[in-house]
């Protein structure tokens, strides 16, 4: 129904900017990966493998790269355990269910440094939750273990990506409709059945959604450890960062982040099989 | 029966909900709280209330040459991101062209991907260009990973968009322009609102990103983490509170906006896009 021109004019101004400034981005760094660095520290562009035989060689990134994953795992599990409940009692029982959506949307607005910030406040050795204990006799020094740890990172992560994982699931379970459980509970099922066999698999979609989400992000964030991790709590993002600062290593450092991304990808992936193999329209 | 279907919710599940709600708004208050505390953050009891972090908060030029900083960038990228998004999500719904499975893909990558490696990428491609950093690229920056944010509450926008309008604007003798810019776009009204209220938030507390692209002059947030990384004062506990002030007041006009239409989730729609790619 439209007009040659129109759909031009369009289409044309979005695709030259996305491919110029989002692909050929992505291009360069991804080029960057086969360069090197000369000993007076210019970029050489001959094409090789070194910066990957390194990351292999040195199984410091290795580690890291693990221990990165590791740090995002806990983070979704945790978002999860924390959302999925809160998703459900909201969508199934809730009774200004539309008053307490909208309060869990609200820290979602509020600044991430911020909120990093505040947990960096509460764990302290002087911090809120160190001087409370001290206060109540609880605990006679502080805990030290609370900041500078990937126990810091790992909270602070998930008080960030639970209301994340939250919406999607949510939005699934709203999705349900009710006469399902009508008939699951009209043919006998007892109600933990009916969670199990109606209710769970049709918001398994959302779950994918929001554990992808928080996953993805978790593992690429080096602000949070940089704020609140020390030297244990170090992430792959942050080894990145390093090698395009102090290090100045590009070509190393855009190696790293080709195999982030890789991860990344092949997450969505997944992620996109997954939910399409359980959603139910 | 729409909502309630199950009869009464166990105990735990009620505690549940509270301890979560208590987890994601401890936090928020303590900052609060502290912000108004006499000699430092942390310690408990909290004593001495006073506004002095705020006093010197205002005297503090630097932290307000950041302000100024960040909403010139945010107000840039908005626009951006707009005039890039907006075409970009009707190419989507109602064009048809070789490569566009690409395009809808690339154009929500910023989404999913880490901020380090969109920066990274940006940074390069500045670079190459043999430009120099300043709050330009910043908001070249923000503004392109925002398209995303843009195309997906336009085009969500556009899905639920009844096509008879414009068919009985052009049927009336109307062209596709006067068309376009006098049914579709006053028809996606709230949609681009909520899109721009969306990006300038994001825009304003962005970090990966403007770490490696900005130049001399500093963002409001990167100018706090200059500061975090010195060691912690009530003064940013103190713009910490005024941040959040801003924010629920930008929740606030938002919601009364919406009011007026459906109550559509929209971050939800973000999460879903961006990890639902087609």
């Amino acid at each position: 129904m439209f007009s040659r021109a129109y759909r031009l004019a369009v289409a044309l101004p979005p695709v030259f900017w996305v491919f110029a400034f989002l692909l050929l981005p992505y291009a360069i760094l991804f080029c960057h990966s086969f360069w090197g660095v000369s000993q007076f520290q210019t970029i050489q562009r001959t094409w090789n493998l070194d910066n990957y035989r390194e990351l292999v060689r040195v199984p410091v990134y290795f580690e890291v790269l693990l221990r990165s994953m590791r740090i995002a795992a806990a983070v979704t599990f945790l978002s999860l355990l924390l959302a999925y409940p809160l998703a459900y009692y909201l969508s199934f029982y809730a009774r200004h269910k539309h008053l307490l959506y909208q309060l869990v949307i609200i820290p979602l607005w509020v600044s991430y440094l911020v909120r990093a910030y505040a947990w960096k406040t509460i764990l302290g050795s002087d911090g809120v939750l160190n001087t409370s204990l001290q206060y109540l006799h609880i605990t006679h020094g502080p805990i030290s273990f609370l900041l500078y740890s990937p126990f810091a990172v790992i909270i602070t992560l998930t008080h960030i990506y639970t209301p994340f994982v939250f919406l999607p699931v949510y939005a699934s379970m709203e999705h349900i409709p009710r006469p399902l459980l009508e008939a699951s509970q009209d043919l006998g099922a007892p109600p933990l059945k009916t969670f199990w066999r109606v209710i769970l698999p049709l918001s398994l979609p959302g779950v994918f959604a929001g554990a992808t989400f928080a996953f993805v992000l978790s593992l690429g964030d080096f602000l949070a450890p940089l704020l609140l991790g020390g030297p244990s709590g170090i992430m792959i993002s942050n080894i990145v960062v390093s090698l395009f600062g102090a290090a100045y290593n590009w070509p190393l450092g855009a190696a790293i982040s080709v195999c982030m991304m890789v991860v990344v990808i092949v997450l969505l992936v997944i992620s996109e099989r997954l939910e399409k193999r359980w959603s139910f329209t | 029966m729409k909502g309630q279907t199950l009869n009464s919710p166990p105990a735990w599940l009620k505690l549940h909900t509270l301890a979560v709600f208590a987890f994601l708004y401890l936090p928020i208050a303590i900052l609060i709280l502290y912000s108004f505390n006499g000699p430092a953050v942390g310690g408990f009891p909290p004593s001495g209330l006073t506004l002095s972090w705020y006093r010197e908060l205002f005297s503090d030029s630097a932290m307000w040459d950041a302000v100024l900083n960040s909403l010139i960038v945010a107000a840039c990228a908005v626009l951006l991101g707009l005039l890039v998004g907006t075409p970009a999500a009707l190419a989507l719904d109602r064009v048809s062209f070789p490569g566009k499975a690409l395009f809808r893909r690339l154009v929500l990558l910023p989404l999913i991907l880490p901020g380090i490696i969109t920066g990274l990428s940006l940074l390069m491609l500045w670079v190459a260009a043999g430009l120099k950093l300043s709050l330009w690229s910043i908001a070249f920056g923000h503004g392109t990973a925002l398209i995303s944010v843009a195309t997906t509450e336009i085009f969500a926008g556009l899905q639920k968009f009844d096509r008879t309008q414009e068919e009985a604007s052009l049927d009336l003798g109307a062209n596709y322009w006067q068309t376009l810019f006098r049914v579709t776009l006053p028809n996606l009204k709230l949609p681009i609102v909520g899109a721009a209220l969306l990006m300038f938030t994001l825009s304003m507390d962005e970090i990966a990103v403007t770490f490696f692209l900005t130049g001399r002059d500093n963002t409001l947030p990167l100018e706090i983490w200059s500061r975090l990384r010195r060691g912690m004062t009530p003064e940013i506990n103190a713009i910490s509170t005024i941040i959040f002030a801003f924010s629920l007041a930008m929740i606030l006009f938002w919601y009364r906006l919406r009011m007026r239409s459906s109550q559509a989730p929209e971050v939800a729609d973000l999460v879903r896009a961006a990890t639902q790619e087609s």
